[in-house]
């Protein structure tokens, strides 16, 4: 397979090393916050000046990092004399952060884009400090992706937790969403306790909290299944794994749409990024046991977002339980990974990695593209549910055309991109007969069965999601006065768009980008017998896909009959009013809504769901229809430690007298046991 | 040579347009028959395509885009299918772009757009159908995909001429497992083309339509193109049945010559006209189901679909990768 021209001119003009430029741009990135400091009301200045360079920030991180990657660079070290006294930060570049900083240079500019043109003065939290919090999130998201140590990954992660906190929190005037805000960043901080103690017992008693020295470090199987599992509870808890997901469907919906984008987008696969990294790189996959866990999260995940996401009236709620189901997915496919590597099949190991990466390279283009059509539509016509919406393709003409692009690619659709991680993923469930466990082999199957459901279940959410949107008649009269997304808008949902598609057509590019990652990880690459023009994982006689020839075919039919039915018939159209089926009284008021939408799915899967359903009596009046779903998982965990830590806050609430002279003694008594000890 | 493949995968595909509409008219001859009433000539779908390509398009002024590109996106994917699927030879150059899963991501496409544009008018019609479409897609997909993993396990390829070939190499190879993916692809096969237990065709009745709920709107020549795109989805369907269950006479990989393909096209023909009158039998004997008894029709292929693949590793038949 030679390598394209493009890569040599790179090489020539690209220098050698790239930790310090992309160190470079995260420093410009804090800049660009601190500068909108100096005129905090301006509008212009943070829309007109600092996002778009921010995006041209983006992009470069997006061409550095694509070039590391392609160049097939040795993996980059870097100590800088920051931080605390004798624990300086260790960076380090390799494969795997590239990629990550791939995802999040090439979704960040086109959200970044769209955020210049998004934000409107009035709206919350001040442009500048909006600017400022943006920037510095995106800034600790790039260097969660290059720490390599602990010290330098928390304070970044947990930068991260908190300048997302405030951005979610941007309209804190409304109760809500105050509360939404809470609980994100009460969910953040316990999956950043347990990333902590993951760390701790990784050190493993050498109390070096450099990645390097963790490489290192053997752990009994205890300890390492006590580490896997911290760290699993912790970054499942980011990225929004059943059953810690409670908080993304209420912080999502929360945010402003660039920020939903950003968090859906980009956060959650940072998150996934930790998994892979501490799983595959710092713990080197060691029993099978682990991906099982893994795998059976992911599905459950994955079959619970896509069943909540079915019954949502909340376009964005919507949205947030589709990305549960995303990162679900994405998960399922690291337990098959661990799976395979486990059982020292490297090749298939490589090849559900590979899956797992560049459906999170997919789900933050596609995710990112809708949460910002959401944004469109919000502003258009400052409405979310679903019922009040309709018919927008007719006023929002461009956003409509973008969003069906991101619609069909979530849906996992070819061409599209979403498809071909959801092949890559199936291609490799289909080996695992070959894993020399026969447990597994029975439950296996089970696992593609329910992947297969989960994926024809998207495709459901997202007819429901598109349809009531954009498509039908304006459910509501102000509709009409819908404004299409002005020019920044549309280059951002432009520049995604067109990543779905380009993905798509040629899956080649993002199998490479994941190829230089599994290669150095895992000793194997899945791209061996693929052309310019297919891909072919393992064996093209085995399977073999190809987007372009795909497109092209689709296309030429299309072409082809369309020229044929005018040549051969006639184009004449007469436009006529809808027919009404001999019942003039239509109203738009008649359509579906999105209940109705829901009510198969609450009609089959009513189980998993905790549903309150008030219907009308005959005699009603005015009849009242209202139903309520919860998701259970409130009942069943979060009240109950939520109510327990109450308790136990009441119990040593008795401690609090509020009186010095007991303070005192307090104090006294614990001065006492500690001399105790020492002496 | 090469233009010899691609002369053959023209022509498989001239003929899929060609002969699909004909594969409809004489399951309603079959079943004319057998419900002792006069049957339609079978040339009857020709004759009504005709009449719709001359007619003027009555489109509803709220149409937008979508609505109108997407007869032609729907027979564009049927055509394509048809391209994928061994029906005469297997020696498909188009086959090698796309693999058994990407058929049946070719027919979600199809499914979501004709929902999608089901949906466009706004009338209460149009979305019921495509909630419903939507809904007995969602279920029958998985099904249909188990039935292809389970080939995959027999042959070890998810392509669907190397499957063809693979029988051809290993004809005695029959496993249990086949037994039951045949029975839940037939079950997936009439969910999915609105054929009797699950969908009418020959019905216009509100409550119970789906297919042709969706394709209310429609007129002329779109309504054309949307009634040969599902003619085509029936005789695809029924041609990966014949590739998966019953290949008999596809020409395979290197075996070449008019002779060989002379004896695939009547082959193909006479399997056409066993299965019509099959489906026209199942039809005729089978009640429409209510709807919301639909889902369980579905999970029971989708479990048959399942069990076939446990059966097969439980036995731990030789696996052929």
């Amino acid at each position: 397979m030679p390598m394209p021209p493009f890569t040599f001119h790179a090489a020539l003009l690209f220098p050698a090393h790239f930790l310090p430029l992309l160190l470079d741009i995260v420093a410009g990135w804090i800049i660009l916050g601190l500068l909108g400091l100096f005129r905090p009301r301006s509008l212009r200045l943070t829309a007109h000046l600092l996002f778009p360079l921010g995006a041209a920030a983006c992009l470069g991180v997006a061409i550095l990092s694509g070039v590391f990657l392609a160049t097939g660079h040795a993996p980059e070290l870097m100590v800088l004399p920051l931080g605390l006294p004798n624990l300086p930060f260790h960076l380090r570049l390799d494969a795997l952060s590239a990629f990550f900083l791939l995802l999040l240079g090439v979704s960040g500019a086109g959200i970044s884009i769209f955020a210049a043109g998004y934000f409107r003065s009035g709206e919350g939290t001040a442009p500048a400090l909006l600017c400022l919090q943006y920037h510095v999130f995106l800034a600790s998201m790039a260097v969660v992706v290059l720490a390599n140590d602990a010290y330098l990954f928390m304070v970044a992660w947990e930068t991260m937790a908190l300048t997302s906190y405030f951005l979610v929190t941007s309209q804190h005037r409304i109760p809500e969403i105050r509360r939404a805000g809470f609980l994100y960043l009460l969910m953040a901080h316990l999956g950043a306790l347990c990333i902590l103690l993951c760390f701790g017992v990784m050190q493993g008693g050498s109390w070096q909290f450099t990645f390097d020295a963790m490489r290192q470090a053997s752990l009994t199987p205890f300890w390492a299944t006590i580490a896997f599992l911290l760290a699993l509870l912790g970054f499942g808890a980011k990225a929004g794994l059943v059953p810690m997901h409670a908080w993304l469907p209420e912080a999502h919906p929360a945010a402003p749409s660039p920020v939903s984008a950003m968090m859906s987008g980009i956060m959650l696969e940072i998150a996934i990024y930790g998994l892979v990294r501490i799983s595959f790189d710092l713990l080197h996959v060691q029993y099978w046991q682990w991906g099982v866990i893994v795998l059976i999260v992911g599905l459950f995940s994955a079959l619970f977002g896509a069943i909540f996401a079915a019954v949502q009236t909340d376009m964005k709620r919507l949205l947030a339980y589709s990305s549960i189901e995303n990162v679900g997915i994405i998960a399922t496919a690291i337990g098959l990974a661990i799976l395979f590597e486990a059982s020292h099949l490297p090749l298939f190991a490589a090849l559900a990695l590979c899956a797992a990466l560049i459906h999170a390279l997919n789900h933050s283009l596609f995710k990112s593209l809708l949460f910002l059509a959401t944004g469109c539509v919000l502003h258009a016509t400052r409405q979310r549910s679903l019922g009040k919406l309709g018919g927008l393709i007719r006023r929002m003409p461009w956003v409509a055309a973008l969003a069906l692009i991101g619609t069909l690619a979530i849906a996992g659709l070819p061409p599209l991109n979403g498809f071909v991680s959801e092949w890559l993923l199936l291609q490799s469930f289909l080996f695992t007969p070959r894993i020399p466990h026969a447990f597994l082999n029975m439950l296996i199957p089970l696992g593609a069965a329910a992947l297969a459901l989960i994926v024809a279940l998207a495709a459901y959410v997202m007819v429901k999601f598109y349809g009531i949107i954009f498509l039908g008649q304006h459910r509501e009269a102000s509709l009409v006065h819908a404004h299409d997304a002005n020019w920044l808008e549309r280059l951002g949902l432009g520049w995604l768009a067109l990543g779905c598609i380009l993905i798509g057509v040629f899956p080649q590019l993002a199998i490479r980008a994941a190829d230089s990652v599994t290669g150095p990880m895992l000793g194997a690459t899945v791209d061996s017998q693929s052309s310019l023009w297919r891909i072919a994982p393992i064996a093209p006689e085995q399977a073999s896909y190809s987007g372009s020839i795909f497109l092209l075919g689709i296309l030429a039919v299309i072409g082809i009959s369309f020229l044929a039915v005018r040549i051969l018939a006639h184009g004449r159209i007469r436009r006529t009013p809808a027919w009404d089926c001999g019942y003039p009284w239509q109203t738009p008021r008649m359509q579906d809504t999105a209940e109705g939408f829901g009510q198969p799915i609450r009609h089959m899967f009513g189980a998993i769901l905790h549903l309150e359903l008030q219907l009308p009596s005959p005699t009603d009046d005015p009849p009242r229809y209202r139903v309520h779903i919860e998701d259970r998982f409130w009942r069943t965990l979060y009240e109950p430690v939520a109510r327990a830590v109450r308790r136990t806050a009441d119990a040593i609430a008795v401690l609090q007298s509020g009186r010095l002279s007991i303070y005192l003694l307090y104090s006294f008594l614990t001065i006492l046991v500690l001399l105790v000890f020492v002496l | 040579m090469r233009e010899i493949t691609l002369a053959r995968q023209l022509g498989e595909v001239a003929l899929a347009i060609a002969i699909a509409p004909l594969f409809t008219g004489w399951i309603a001859q079959c079943r004319a028959w057998m419900q002792n009433r006069s049957a339609p000539p079978l040339l009857q779908p020709y004759r009504m395509l005709r009449k719709l390509f001359q007619k003027d398009v009555a489109l509803a002024t709220e149409a937008s885009p979508l609505f109108r590109a997407t007869p032609y996106v729907l027979f564009g994917t049927m055509v394509l299918a048809a391209a994928i699927i061994p029906s005469l030879a297997t020696d498909l150059p188009f086959a090698q772009a796309a693999d058994a899963i990407a058929l049946i991501g070719l027919f979600a496409t199809a499914r979501v757009f004709q929902s999608l544009a089901a949906m466009d008018i706004g009338t209460a019609f149009g979305t019921m159908g495509a909630r419903r479409e939507m809904m007995v897609g969602f279920l029958a997909e998985p099904a249909l995909l188990m039935v292809m993993f389970n080939a995959f396990l027999l042959y070890g390829s998810t392509a669907l001429p190397s499957l063809v070939d693979g029988y051809a190499a290993h004809p005695a190879l029959i496993d249990p497992s086949v037994i039951f993916a045949a029975i839940a692809f037939l079950m997936v096969l009439l969910a999915e083309n609105a054929r009797i237990p699950i969908d009418n065709p020959a019905t216009h009745l509100e409550l119970t339509m789906i297919h042709e709920a969706m394709l209310l709107e429609y007129s002329a020549r779109h309504l054309a193109l949307m009634e040969w795109a599902s003619s085509l989805k029936l005789f695809n369907y029924a041609c990966v049945g014949f590739a998966l269950f019953f290949p008999w006479g596809i020409a395979t990989h290197g075996v070449d010559g008019t002779g060989t393909l002379l004896l695939a096209i009547v082959a193909l023909l006479g399997k056409l006209a066993v299965a019509g009158a099959v489906l026209a039998l199942i039809e005729s004997i089978s009640a429409k189901l209510r709807l919301f008894r639909a889902p369980e029709y579905l999970a029971i292929a989708f479990l048959l679909a399942v069990l076939g693949l446990l059966v097969h590793l439980l036995l731990g038949a030789n696996t052929h990768a």
